[in-house]
């Protein structure tokens, strides 16, 4: 039996089944979003008065806070898609069926996506109402900065998911925590610059750098840079196959030593 | 295959976790539309063979073939005809039992799935209860509902892991009646784990004894109360247990 985008619209049903019969999952969705929005919102217009370069560039911090959070929630959707079904003691009915663990990856992924944009959109329209600043300014380019920060933050989703069914219950932390390890390196509020020359080469290994230096030279030098932008996204496939390849890993790893009938007990 | 080969071929199956054969050597057949039981206590290695017979965990030797395909390296190709429900595994409790059985009719690529959910929902009595979460439902609804998830494919092989565990004489009886129904109806072949003697002695053709990872005995469970000198089949899963009787005989001869 080959691939079957059927199961993997079946297994995004089960999630969104999930979400749309829980408001207060929903609102925590976007809640998040926003609040954080609004400080940095706040924390900006503070700046404004003080700084002329901020003056100048005032959506830099409400951009970034809105991109960081397209990361850590492209991450954490995914991861919570799995984490939902170790919960429910699901995952050997699920691996007894003919689902594969390649198609659960892409279920999670798309059910991430609409996570994401459920986050995401609310808090950019209300910066617009509040600050009278909108991510939207930053043209298509907003697009190629999206799926450059999202695809990372599966592939790191993928990946925890994988540690989860291998570590189980002890690796559920690395879920809300992995991306924040990950931060400084990601220079989300800061140029790569400012980062220690050593460090410089790290954070040029991983796809968000290339996102959020790309936003500041949109927001301030009003200039998009393709290269930068493609070699982001370039980094991301390659990330991208690592984190199926740790997934399927340690599924392979959970059929050889009965872990999958262990996960949630 | 032909239609006269074995549903399952189990041969010289080993799962070693650590320094501990889990299961330590067995061997059997399941004919097709056959039930088969397998019966020992806690510990025996009931649990860990059927997780290989879905391909859940891989052997550390041997092999398990089920409709002719290796479940260690193929499992793939035959999920498809098999299902499985057990008291250890949970269905989404946030689900309605209709999501439920939903998402799992998709899964398995379930054709006219509105149609089947609504035959199963009346065969398992579950009309009350399809729009219910499933986390909120009785023990012996939830029994229902599993079962309804393992039948939504109308598998030529089924899988239970202690089908009738919590619940009443009464549900009990209908369970078993229904499984009846099912394998008589669909020429399903059934394996099942139970602690339920009375259950086996209605429901197996063979009955599989095991005890710390061995098959220790296997027949017909009439013909393994009349070889053990009883009168139901507990009392011979006791003298296993316990090591007495016609079982420390054959216990004796196998050192």
């Amino acid at each position: 039996m080959g691939f079957s985008p059927g199961r993997v619209v079946a297994l995004m049903g089960r999630y969104w089944y999930v979400l749309k019969g829980s408001v207060p999952r929903l609102l925590d969705i976007a809640y998040w979003p926003t609040v954080q929005m609004i400080v940095w919102g706040f924390m900006s217009m503070y700046l404004r008065e003080q700084s002329g370069l901020i003056a100048g560039a005032f959506g830099l911090l409400i951009a970034a806070v809105l991109l960081w959070d397209v990361l850590f929630r492209g991450q954490l959707g995914l991861a919570l898609c799995f984490l939902e079904d170790v919960w429910s003691r699901n995952l050997a009915n699920l691996f007894v069926s003919p689902l594969r663990p390649s198609e659960m990856g892409l279920a999670m992924i798309a059910m991430s996506l609409v996570r994401t944009l459920i986050g995401i959109v609310p808090a950019s329209i209300l910066a617009i109402w509040f600050f009278g600043f909108s991510v939207y300014s930053l043209g298509l380019a907003l697009v190629g900065f999206f799926f450059t920060l999202i695809m990372f933050g599966w592939a790191i989703g993928l990946a925890v998911s994988g540690l989860i069914l291998r570590w189980g219950a002890g690796a559920e932390n690395l879920a809300w925590g992995v991306m924040f390890a990950i931060m400084p390196l990601a220079a989300v509020y800061y140029p790569v610059t400012v980062l220690p020359g050593w460090l410089q080469p790290v954070a040029w290994a991983m796809p968000p750098a290339y996102a959020f230096e790309g936003m500041r030279m949109v927001l301030i030098h009003h200039q998009v840079d393709a290269g930068l932008m493609a070699r982001g996204l370039a980094l991301d496939i390659v990330y991208l196959g690592l984190g199926f390849l740790v997934f399927i890993r340690c599924f392979e790893l959970a059929r050889r030593r009965g872990l999958i009938l262990q996960q949630g007990e | 295959m032909s239609a006269e080969s074995p549903a399952i071929v189990v041969a010289d199956l080993v799962k070693r976790y650590d320094q501990v054969n889990a299961v330590d050597g067995i061997s059997f057949t399941v004919p097709r539309g056959s039930v088969t039981a397998l019966l020992g206590g806690n510990g025996a290695g009931k649990t860990t063979t059927i997780a290989m017979m879905l391909g859940l965990l891989v052997p550390t030797s041997g092999s398990v073939t089920v409709l002719g395909h290796d479940m260690a390296r193929h499992r793939a190709r035959v999920l498809g005809r098999m299902n499985f429900s057990s008291p250890y595994v949970d269905l989404p409790h946030r689900l309605t039992v209709r999501e439920n059985l939903k998402v799992f009719g998709r899964l398995y690529g379930v054709r006219d799935l509105k149609t089947r959910i609504a035959a199963l929902a009346d065969t398992l009595e579950l009309d009350g209860v399809l729009d219910r979460p499933a986390g909120k439902l009785s023990a012996g609804q939830k029994t229902r509902v599993a079962l309804a998830k393992a039948l939504i494919n109308e598998p030529e092989v089924l899988l239970l892991d202690e089908p009738t565990a919590s619940l009443d004489p009464d549900t009990g009886d209908w369970v078993r009646s229904l499984l009846e129904g099912y394998r008589k109806g669909n020429g399903a072949t059934i394996l099942l784990a139970s602690h339920n003697m009375a259950e086996v002695e209605r429901l197996a053709d063979q009955a599989l004894m095991m005890k710390q990872g061995r098959i220790v005995d296997r027949g017909a469970p009439a013909q393994l109360i009349a070889s053990y000198g009883r009168t139901n089949l507990e009392d011979v899963f006791l003298d296993i247990a316990r090591n007495r009787g016609h079982a420390a005989e054959i216990a004796g001869a196998a050192s």
